[in-house]
């Protein structure tokens, strides 16, 4: 005999069934029924309660992105629904498995503009996996459970399930059966040998072969079968923006990061390396360059777990429809033992004219600001080594998103949370949260910019009420930075709409009782990093950083990856 | 590159929402779509979209992935003219006492095939299945007369393939299915 109980709690318990432990969400009147049943779950169900529903998204998807598992988020109908678009949004360009829960008006007020209707389905549609509206509350089992399979399995994503009134309150008899298949979707298609020893033969001939590591190498854990396959084939290995700490930044073989803000070597390269392993990632613009001059010389393996990726922005030679993992371990054994001396010697030049050209002037400028500010590089990289490089990198959006992901090192993998192709900013602090709930062993940095703090820094108060450590930095150049350093180099220095009238940051921390302390000099930073590290719980810097700072290298915006500023005027030349 | 009318057939699970789910993939290019038409298909509980969309290959090859790639869609082709057999069905309102004035009127039934759904004294309803070029020939003579309405469907389409390709890809997810389930 199966029990007969109402839609809300089978949302309940079918989010145990799930492995879910912990929700992020805001509560309100189409999400009521369930808010009253989650009272009774509270010892299996923990509920973080942030203080504005994209906050619970982000801090959602820090959560996935750190932990791997799903995220889940639950909110009320209307405005909160529209609320969480920003994150939605994000968490589907980011690939992060994501399940949202959204209360709905009753079905018999569908399409009325009742009182907080939205037309969630129309809206969440362009931006999930999948998204369905629950009518019926014996639907609820089904689609929750569909939402998780979907949701976690081939390419992550998010998945909105828009629950109405009439099925959070009616009932059904619970009957919950985990989904493994369906049949419009694989999540895992059937590896090609042909296409794998196609990539391994290419491999085996090339002289100067390069490897790019997407998103995709940690979102199917192959960050060892990623290692493994570069040092048996002796290949150096560049990454993406949300490929960083896939391969431990001082490993010899990392090459670091391609793309705008990328690192000189392996752009240049990209233009010269005669075969590319692009391991799950999607050829975004802010990596390619323009297309037409991307890579015009290389033979391009293309490994993706979704198969719409392929040739739809940077044409592949061939290409390997499997999950990362997967698709490299069965390249190893196929790939010859071999050494590439030469190939790799030619990204040493880049990377001396970076440091003495571009490195040097952020990690020991030999210059002092008139009012003792400081530049970003020093600043990260200072508190990277206080951790032992063994944080998680939470950043924002911006010069600071750049310059943290450029100086801040990693020795283990799934150490950096950015958002990358939907450039969020506010993204950084929930996610900090997000993150720090599923790594509580780590210690979670979140690097920021003054605007992008405070688009989100109402998240405080989530800290403050479930006591959750993170360190932030704000590094704040009273700017918003990063579009006044296009301001700077296109607009002629006209600084519309950029400089910042900022509140008291330290003021603000202390509000919400958190210790914390304005850094104005080079020389009060290390005993300032010091009482941070040594202080249990968060603890917010306000670092003063010199407004005229700007990112570089910069791949020359409209043009191919090897057209590099090095400065504001000088071009690297190879 | 070279732009053509390519016909793009949809096989779906019956799902609200998809519709919508597939048309915003087109409108998101900025590709216009020239007709839509659903219904079911041959095989049972399956659903059949056809569009209709002037653009070049390559945009239609990676839309179709794109498409491939939403829940509850199971398969997605695209065909040029002469893969297909295709009709388009229109029906056109005219003002009868027009047409019974005019002498050439049955002539003008007769070549193009045209019949008469209804008749009344104020007017007539004709209907007339064709391609497009068809229906708007007629619609071009009738046009002289003073059409009260006029309405062309979205286009239909079956391949000149022996069978829908199809119902082989339904085999191998079913396999697929018991695979998953021994393990
Ligand atoms: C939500 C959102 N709005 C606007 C932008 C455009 N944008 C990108 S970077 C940036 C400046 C960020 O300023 P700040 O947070 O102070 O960081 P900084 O660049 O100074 O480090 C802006 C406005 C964005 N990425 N996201
Ligand atoms: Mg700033």
């Amino acid at each position: 005999m199966s029990e007969r109980i109402t839609g809300s709690e089978a949302i309940c318990r079918a989010l145990v069934a799930e492995d879910v432990t912990t929700i992020f969400g805001y509560p309100g009147g189409q999400i009521m029924p369930f808010y009253d049943k989650l009272f009774d779950f509270s010892d299996r169900l923990n509920h973080i309660l942030t203080r504005h529903e994209q906050g619970a998204v982000h801090a959602a998807q820090g959560y996935a992105r750190a932990s791997g598992k799903v995220g889940v988020v639950t909110v009320t109908s209307g405005p909160a629904a529209t609320n969480i678009i920003t994150g939605v949004a994000d968490a589907n360009v980011d690939c992060t498995p994501l399940v949202v829960i959204t209360g709905q008006v009753a079905v018999n007020s569908l399409g009325t503009d009742a009182f907080q209707e939205t037309d969630v389905m129309g809206i969440t549609q362009p931006i999930t996996k999948w998204a369905y509206q629950v009518r019926r509350p014996e639907e609820i089992p089904w689609a929750v459970a569909r939402a998780f399979y979907i949701a976690s399995t081939g390419r992550p994503g998010p998945v909105v399930l828009d629950i109405t009134r009439d099925a959070q309150v009616g009932t059904l008899d619970w009957d919950y059966k985990k989904i493994n298949y369906i049949r419009s979707y694989n999540p895992a298609p059937e590896l090609l040998p042909g296409d794998v020893l196609a990539a391994a033969s290419l491999l085996n001939r090339a002289e100067s072969p390069m490897i790019i590591a997407g998103h995709g190498v940690m979102l199917s854990n192959a960050e060892e079968d990623l290692i493994a396959l570069a040092e048996k084939a002796d290949i150096p290995v560049a990454s993406t923006l949300l490929g960083l700490s896939s391969i431990p930044s001082d490993h010899p073989l990392n090459k670091g990061m391609v793309g705008m803000h990328g690192n000189i070597g392996p752009n240049i390269n990209t233009n010269r390396a005669d075969v590319i392993l692009a391991v799950g990632l999607r050829f975004d613009d802010r990596v390619t360059g323009v297309v037409k001059n991307y890579a015009p010389q290389a033979k391009i393996i293309h490994i993706d777990i979704d198969c719409a990726e392929f040739n739809k922005n940077v044409k592949a030679h061939t290409t390997i429809h499997a999950d990362a993992g997967k698709a490299l371990k069965a390249l190893l054994p196929l790939v010859n033992k071999s050494k590439h001396t030469e190939w790799l010697a030619t990204f040493d030049k880049p990377e001396e004219v970076e440091r003495t050209e571009v490195m040097k002037r952020e990690l020991e400028p030999d210059d002092i600001a008139p009012d003792g500010a400081m530049r970003m590089g020093e600043v990260v990289r200072k508190i990277s080594e206080a951790s032992g490089n063994k944080g998680i990198l939470v950043t924002d959006v911006g010069q600071n998103q750049m310059m943290a992901a450029r100086y801040f090192k990693y020795t283990l993998p799934k150490s950096v949370l950015t958002s990358g192709g939907l450039g969020t900013m506010g993204f950084c602090l929930p996610a900090a949260v997000g993150a720090k709930i599923a790594c509580p062993g780590r210690e979670v940095f979140a690097f920021m910019g003054d605007g992008g703090f405070q688009m989100t820094m109402q998240e405080l108060g989530t800290m403050l009420a479930y006591n959750i450590g993170v360190k932030v930095i704000i590094l704040n150049n009273d700017f918003l930075g990063n579009v006044r350093q296009w301001q700077a180099m296109f607009y002629n220095n006209r600084f519309s709409a950029t400089p910042m009238i900022n509140p008291d940051f330290v003021t603000i921390a202390n509000a919400y009782g958190f210790p914390a302390e304005r850094v104005a000099t080079r020389a009060e930073l290390p005993a300032a990093i010091e009482r941070m590290m040594a202080h249990e719980g968060t603890y917010l810097l306000d670092v003063n950083i010199d407004p005229e700072d700007m990112v570089f290298p910069m791949v020359v915006p409209g043009a191919a990856v090897d057209d590099i500023l090095i400065n504001t005027t000088t071009k690297y030349e190879g | 590159m070279e732009k053509k009318l390519y016909t793009i057939s949809v096989f779906t699970e019956n799902q609200v929402g998809l519709l919508n789910r597939i048309s915003i993939i087109f409108t998101r290019r900025g590709l216009n779509l020239e007709s839509v038409s659903s219904s079911a298909s041959s095989v049972h509980g399956i659903h059949k979209m056809n569009f209709t969309c002037t653009s070049d290959r390559e945009t239609i090859e990676k839309v179709i992935k794109q498409i491939e790639r939403c829940i509850d869609v199971l398969r997605a082709y695209f065909y040029t003219d002469d893969e297909i057999v295709y009709q388009e069905v229109a029906l056109y309102k005219v003002p009868t006492q027009k047409l019974l004035d005019e002498k050439d009127f049955e002539r003008i039934i007769r070549v193009h095939n045209a019949r008469i759904l209804e008749l009344t004294r104020e007017y007539t309803i004709l209907e007339k299945t064709g391609h497009e070029s068809e229906t708007q020939a007629l619609y071009e003579l009738l046009a002289k007369y003073g059409i009260l309405q006029f309405i062309r469907s979205g286009r239909i389409c079956i391949t000149k393939s022996p069978t829908e390709h199809f119902t082989h890809y339904l085999t191998e997810q079913e396999l697929r299915r018991q695979q998953i389930e021994k393990n």
